[in-house]
């Protein structure tokens, strides 16, 4: 007896740890086979996590595409030239939300007409409101460091004040895309974040002097969409900012040609950089709006390859005469 | 309330009250921003800080007067700002009671019994102050190395704050980064997880500014001791020692130069034996750190010597590391190194995160000092910024005015700061080396005129010498012989160049805009003026346009925007070298005008 009890005790703590042993080899070859990679990795991005941008345009309708609106003071000239267009009523209805992109590029004041005017910012942030807007956003993703450029431009003072909300572009608002029949954007980060949840998208932007691509208007604008090292683009900048104006549907782009960058752009520097003449474009059609724009950095469409690229994509007309401009005055 | 609970409460108000301006230290206008917040208080009020720059420029500048306060108070009440406001103080105070709460009182005892070992702190002071005092000629102020406050101050801003905000972006939009931050987490760390050791290792073994109050409080009014007269009653239990911050003895011979006024031998003494008192303790007290002669002289002689030992290297002479390039507003190199006490506050200010803990290879001194780094943060030095200055505590970058950076308004004649010039790795740019059109530098150089400028040139591509076989009669058209990649010269930054007939070479001005091409053909802009169309058989040309940049040296400013935006990563192809910065005669680059 006393032997059989001295067998018992062992056996039993025998049969406690085969069965852990076991348990711990079942889970070992769980784990390993939920983990089972029989591939290996594949480099890139995967076609699941690519998105797009979604389209933001409105219906065409003739003879109200775009309008030229000449005078001093933008918060008449925009008010005037989107009342051509039918009123802000036509881009925007009740209850939506809107996105506007402005050029926010640069940390510089806003007398300097580096970035786009806080004060015609906020005046569409204020027509967005009372055509019954729900929510305006104002976002864009600076060439430098963004807190500082959306303080010092003005445009989160003023663009706040209007009651819209600014949004600073955080590495998770970027997502990868991929544009349909483009050359450069594949695979790609895009700012994403704040366009998913718009119903509508503005872009507003300066008139400037661009060393490299000639001008810096509404199609070059949406650069700011960009993220990652885009400044490889500069190597095809022409391409990039035809496959931008085909990435980005806009509703409506404004181009401000009130104080125009005239050289050292697109930076700046100086209020000598600047001349003043007085024009502002609204339009559904971007390609026609930097065609008609060049004329006041007194350039002509053929000296912008890139409007001619844009334009045989389909992004838009460079004949922007054919279109029809609305055109008033606001002395 | 009992005392030891007032103690705790300031303790922890002080170090919220730091963590938030660690916070607040962010540009903007916002209540948690910076604002008017007085984020350098506490190294305002640090007498470590003012008495080191005070030896090495013989002056005391105006906030570290706050740390006049502090001694005062210090020669009064003892080292209160040991336990009761140093924030790094509280951190310690706080793992060690984590770390030994589960010990038998004797234990603890044991654990918090002086040790000789406790002067080497003093050492450590005396080398420090000596190699801010001697020689004048080349002092450098060391302090900061090991200051709790600068050392607290870094390790919160260039490390635990970094690291939480990655997640939620609070703070900053992007990710902020600080090279060699894990030099700076292996010190903190480690004096934080020495507390397992003994409780307070850092304040009883290592602290300068803890040794520096040991000095002043010898003649402290008011002291801890025994009370006078009844010593009979004591038990000699020993839990007056038991939780001892500062390891001073309170049951023997009072060591007031250790004690941090923690006040716990008051709270835990059974007989109500011990007393915050004016007379000195009962039980006979020791005012002196524990320096001997010997051990003061050897460390006087080694901070004498360290100086012009680590000046050897020449590293602020013809030495200079061309990495080390200061924020605007920066002394001149010397000067700097007397003031510079290693906080990070200029690190953390910065807008674009450009400025960095510097490393090693500008020499011992340069460990955590204010570098910029182009190739991290969200731009160079921002043209309309002067933060970094504007928080500096010691003025090693002075607190310029924009008008003063930018060289206008009373200061046009002087010109704007320049801290650095951009020069071109012609083997690496782009338009340069590969003949690829970029010029981001320019494009992004925010300085007006811009300093970096172009010069067109047409440069003929790999293979492009082709033979026409046929042109339409307009010219909008030409087939060749050789077989093109379709597309490839349609960027329109490339051209057609045309022979002359009379001569056969090429006519500089006689160039067509591509605007497509295919596998055989070549499809040309409308909009030129060309002399002639070329005949079957004729050599044509396929060259790039390219505007090839130039850093014009004396607009430069050095700002580093071009070689954050520059696309040629890795390396950068336009790199910011400090040669020919302002605050030093001796980096001058460019003869004086006229």
């Amino acid at each position: 007896m006393t032997e059989h009890n001295n067998m018992e005790l062992p056996r039993r703590q025998f049969l406690s740890r085969a069965a852990k042993a076991g348990i711990s080899i079942v889970a070992a070859g769980a784990i390993s086979y939920a983990l089972y990679d029989r591939e290996g990795p594949v480099p890139g991005v995967s076609a699941e996590d690519l998105v797009t941008l979604p389209d933001f345009s409105i219906p065409p309708e003739d003879g109200r595409t775009i309008s030229i609106v000449t005078g001093s003071d933008r918060t008449k000239t925009v008010g005037r030239a989107i009342e051509l267009l039918g009123g802000l009523g036509r881009f925007v209805r009740k209850g939506q939300t809107v996105a506007i992109k402005p050029n926010v590029a640069f940390a510089s004041p806003p007398m300097l007409g580096a970035t786009a005017n806080p004060g015609l910012v906020a005046e569409v942030v204020r027509l967005c409101y009372a055509a019954g807007a729900k929510q305006v956003l104002v976002t864009d993703n600076p060439i430098n460091d963004p807190a500082s450029c959306f303080t010092l431009s003005g445009i989160a003072k003023a663009a706040t004040a209007a009651g819209a909300k600014v949004i600073l572009p955080k590495d998770s608002l970027f997502r990868y895309t991929t544009l349909a029949g483009g050359k450069l954007i594949r695979n790609w980060p895009v700012y994403f974040g704040p366009f998913s949840k718009a119903d509508r998208l503005i872009g507003i932007s300066p008139i400037k002097h661009h060393h490299r691509s000639g001008a810096s208007m509404t199609m070059k604008n949406w650069y700011g969409l960009l993220g990652g090292r885009r400044n490889v683009f500069h190597q095809d900048i022409n391409t990039i900012i035809a496959e931008l104006a085909m990435m980005a549907k806009p509703t409506l782009v404004i181009l401000d040609g009130t104080d125009v960058m005239m050289t050292n752009g697109p930076t700046g520097g100086s209020v000598s950089d600047l001349k003043r003449k007085n024009t502002l474009i609204a339009s559904t059609d971007m390609v026609a709006a930097d065609s008609f724009g060049c004329s006041l950095l007194d350039l002509r469409p053929s000296d912008l390859p890139y409007l001619s690229k844009a334009h045989q994509a389909g992004a838009g007309t460079t004949d922007y005469e054919s279109l029809k401009p609305k055109r008033a005055k606001i002395s | 309330m009992r005392i030891v609970t007032t103690r705790r409460i300031s303790q922890a108000f002080f170090f919220t009250l730091f963590f938030w301006f660690c916070i607040v230290s962010t540009v903007g206008d916002k209540i948690w921003q910076l604002r008017g917040w007085p984020v350098d208080l506490f190294l305002w009020l640090d007498p470590l800080a003012a008495i080191g720059t005070a030896l090495t420029t013989h002056t005391l500048y105006r906030p570290l007067l706050w740390a006049l306060a502090t001694i005062v108070l210090t020669i009064i009440f003892g080292r209160f700002f040991c336990g009761w406001l140093c924030p790094f103080g509280a951190i310690h105070q706080f793992v060690g009671y984590l770390a030994n709460r589960k010990k038998t009182t004797a234990q603890k005892i044991s654990l918090n019994k002086y040790r000789k070992a406790q002067s080497i702190k003093y050492f450590i002071l005396i080398v420090l102050l000596f190699m801010a005092a001697f020689p004048s000629i080349a002092a450098t102020l060391q302090t900061g190395l090991l200051d709790p406050i600068p050392l607290v101050s870094r390790s919160f801003n260039l490390l635990l704050l970094p690291i939480f905000d990655r997640s939620v972006n609070f703070v900053s939009v992007s990710a902020r980064f600080y090279e060699g931050a894990w030099l700076i987490m292996a010190l903190c760390l480690t004096a934080v997880l020495l507390n397992l050791v003994i409780p307070r290792f850092y304040c009883r073994f290592v602290c300068p500014l803890g040794a520096l109050f040991g000095v002043i409080s010898r003649f402290a009014v008011w002291r801890i001791g025994r009370r006078q007269g009844d010593c009979t009653d004591c038990t000699d239990c020993g839990l007056c020692e038991k939780s001892c911050e500062g390891g001073c003895e309170p049951r023997g011979k009072m060591r007031i130069s250790e004690c941090v006024l923690c006040f716990n031998c008051l709270d835990d003494c059974r007989g109500d034996l011990v007393s915050y008192q004016t007379t000195s303790s009962y039980a006979g007290e020791i005012t002196n750190p524990d320096v001997s002669r010997r051990g003061f002289v050897i460390s006087l002689a080694s901070g004498v010597l360290a100086v012009p030992a680590i000046r050897l290297s020449n590293k602020i002479g013809a030495n200079w590391d061309h990495r080390v390039i200061r924020p605007p507003g920066s002394l001149a190199e010397p000067e700097f190194l007397k003031r510079c006490i290693k906080c990070g506050q200029c690190m953390r200010v910065c807008p674009t995160n450009v400025i960095q803990p510097g490393g090693l290879y500008g020499g011992l001194e340069n460990l955590w000092t204010p570098i910029l780094n182009n190739r991290i943060g969200s731009s160079g030095c921002q043209l309309n910024c002067t933060a970094c200055g504007q928080v500096c505590p010691t003025s090693a970058i002075r607190p310029i005015t924009l008008d003063e950076k930018l060289g206008r308004g009373s200061f046009a004649d002087a010109g704007p700061i320049k801290i650095g010039a951009a020069f071109f790795d012609r083997n690496r740019c782009l338009p340069w080396a590969m003949d690829k059109p970029c010029i981001v530098c320019e494009e992004n150089c925010p300085v007006s005129p811009k300093a970096i400028y172009t010069q067109e040139s047409f440069t003929t591509v790999r293979d492009g010498v082709l033979t026409v076989r046929k042109a339409a009669d307009n010219f909008t058209e030409v087939e060749v012989e050789q077989t093109l990649i379709p597309g490839k010269f349609a960027t329109g930054d490339y051209y057609c160049a045309l022979a002359r007939p009379s001569t056969g070479g090429l006519a500089p001005n006689n160039r067509v805009k591509i605007a497509a091409n295919t596998e055989s053909s070549i499809e040309l802009s409308a909009d030129r003026n060309i002399e002639n169309i070329p005949a079957p058989g004729a050599r044509i040309e396929i060259q790039v346009r390219l505007q090839k940049p130039y850093v014009d040296i004396e607009k430069c400013i050095g700002c580093g925007i071009c070689e954050h935006e520059c696309p040629v990563s890795g390396k950068k192809a336009i790199r910011i070298s400090a040669v020919g910065e302002t605050r030093s005669a001796d980096r001058k680059l460019l003869l004086e005008p006229g």
